[in-house]
């Protein structure tokens, strides 16, 4: 090497210049683009939310379409709203890591490894044109193979019939688990049943649904080739759909007790 | 040779993907639609000319014995980049490109070009070497994806060429296409329709198959 007038100290003082001119480089890039890539994820979610509950339309602006969806923020544990928090200001996800805002979930209870979760969630709201709820739509996460998939699901006014559901964030192997993003597999969930005799019923076979199953109202095809991903949506499905998650708000909702 | 060699040999003559059979990888993956594979395109081409650039101009103080690191540095940083350029201004389209504007960095014409030639030559017809090739690559892709597009789903760039049988019209589409494979079958059609008209990119073979004597391999 110092042969060619290579000493150490050359390289040394290459390799650190280098590093300094492009760390500069790269975090002026991220700092300067950062609230553009903000509004672009903030109007991302607003419209997976839409999506989710079946009312998109593409035609018109996301914004102007999600002035009918109501957020509000409520407490899980007692299934009712909490109004001393501002929607728009409350992050979920970090609720889920503060201690304060959250409780760690006992392993056995913890199918959909999720660890912690929060006391308090968001629920977006859509109503009818006479007022009455007609959409409820939850945020739901949980592990799959590789990551945790984020998403919604939109149920009826009934609280109990899947309007639809949708993922906008995960890192399943594409084309395998990253069907799960696949429109004609999201089609089938809607209209399925959620609860039989107050209990969660829904559940995500392995394989398809056999044709003529009893069941059929709360079963859903399960992704070929993506066993691990599917388990894990049916896991964190039930676990959001259960007494842990918003099964005491959507019985209080249902009883009119909200 | 003139600058104008420098930017349209790597076209057709010597074309990254057809004659030197790189960045394969990323042609498959981007190219069932002809818009993501369009910023897929502009992106790499960037990418190519601008770290062919930076390398060539300080490729005097580069040792070389952490050369090969200082152009992956140079490269990842501008990849970086473009990743935060397009999450900022199109936000859709870099969620359906993922992580393959990441990966960028690893294809392998971006690291050839920077070793086979921005090491060896001044900056600007560095930086026209590195559009030249972008250009290479996008020549490719995008027939690529036109073919897949408009017979996969019917359609370029979103909108309706060939009617579809599922919406009322007459078109079959072909899934297969939409499939990965289809971009090798298409890549290999395009490279064989390349070498029957530029024959001297004809590949000497490297062996031959002998022939087969049954009775001595009873013996």
């Amino acid at each position: 090497m110092s042969a060619n007038g290579e000493g150490l100290g050359r390289v040394l003082t290459v390799a650190l210049g280098l590093c300094l001119i492009c760390s500069v480089v790269v975090s002026a890039a991220a700092v300067v683009l950062k609230p553009a890539q903000q509004a672009n994820k903030t109007r991302d979610l607003k419209r997976n939310i839409l999506m989710a509950a079946g009312l998109l339309d593409p035609a018109l602006s996301v914004e102007e379409q999600f002035e009918q969806v109501e957020t509000r923020v409520v407490d899980l544990d007692a299934g009712q709203f909490v109004d001393g928090i501002d929607p728009a200001t409350f992050d979920q996800r970090e609720a889920a890591k503060d201690p304060q805002l959250s409780r760690a979930i006992p392993g056995e209870e913890d199918a959909a490894k999720l660890v912690r979760r929060e006391h308090q969630a968001l629920v977006y709201l859509v109503r009818g044109e006479s007022g009455d709820l007609d959409k409820i739509i939850l945020p739901i996460r949980g592990y799959g193979l590789w990551s945790t998939l984020y998403g919604f699901m939109a149920l009826e006014a009934d609280g109990n019939t899947i309007a639809g559901l949708g993922f906008y964030e995960h890192g399943e192997t594409p084309g395998l688990g990253g069907e799960v993003d696949n429109p004609k597999w999201k089609a089938i969930w809607s209209g399925k049943q959620v609860y039989r005799a107050d209990q969660v019923a829904i559940q995500v076979l392995k394989g398809p649904v056999p044709a003529g199953s009893a069941q059929a109202q709360w079963q859903v095809d399960g992704l070929s080739g993506a066993t691990l991903t599917t388990k894990g949506v049916h896991n964190l499905v039930r676990y959001w759909l259960g007494e842990q998650g918003f099964k005491p708000l959507l019985d209080n909702l249902r009883q009119g007790e909200v | 040779m003139s600058m104008r060699e420098t930017l349209a040999d790597p076209i057709f003559k010597n074309n990254p993907i057809a004659l030197q059979i790189l960045g394969i990888c990323s042609a498959l993956a981007v190219t069932t639609s002809l818009r993501v594979t369009l910023v897929m395109c502009i992106a790499l081409t960037l990418v190519t000319a601008f770290s062919s650039f930076f390398i060539s101009s300080i490729r005097q103080f580069i040792p070389s014995s952490i050369r090969i690191i200082v152009q992956m540095t140079i490269i990842a940083s501008l990849v970086i980049v473009v990743d935060q350029v397009l999450k900022a201004v199109a936000y859709d389209i870099s969620k359906q490109l993922s992580v393959f504007v990441g990966l960028i960095i690893t294809n392998c014409i971006v690291m050839g070009r920077a070793e086979a030639y921005a090491m060896k030559n001044p900056p600007v017809p560095s930086f026209i070497d590195g559009i030249g090739n972008g250009l290479g690559y996008s020549f490719v892709l995008l027939v690529v994806a036109t073919v897949r597009e408009l017979f996969g789903t019917g359609k370029l760039l979103g909108v309706e060429i060939l009617p579809l049988v599922t919406e009322g019209g007459w078109y079959q589409a072909n899934g297969l296409l939409l499939l990965p494979p289809s971009a090798f079958f298409l890549i290999g059609l395009l490279i064989w329709a390349i070498r029957s008209v530029n024959t001297e990119q004809v590949e000497a073979p490297e062996f031959k198959i002998a022939h087969r004597n049954p009775l001595e391999e009873s013996a």
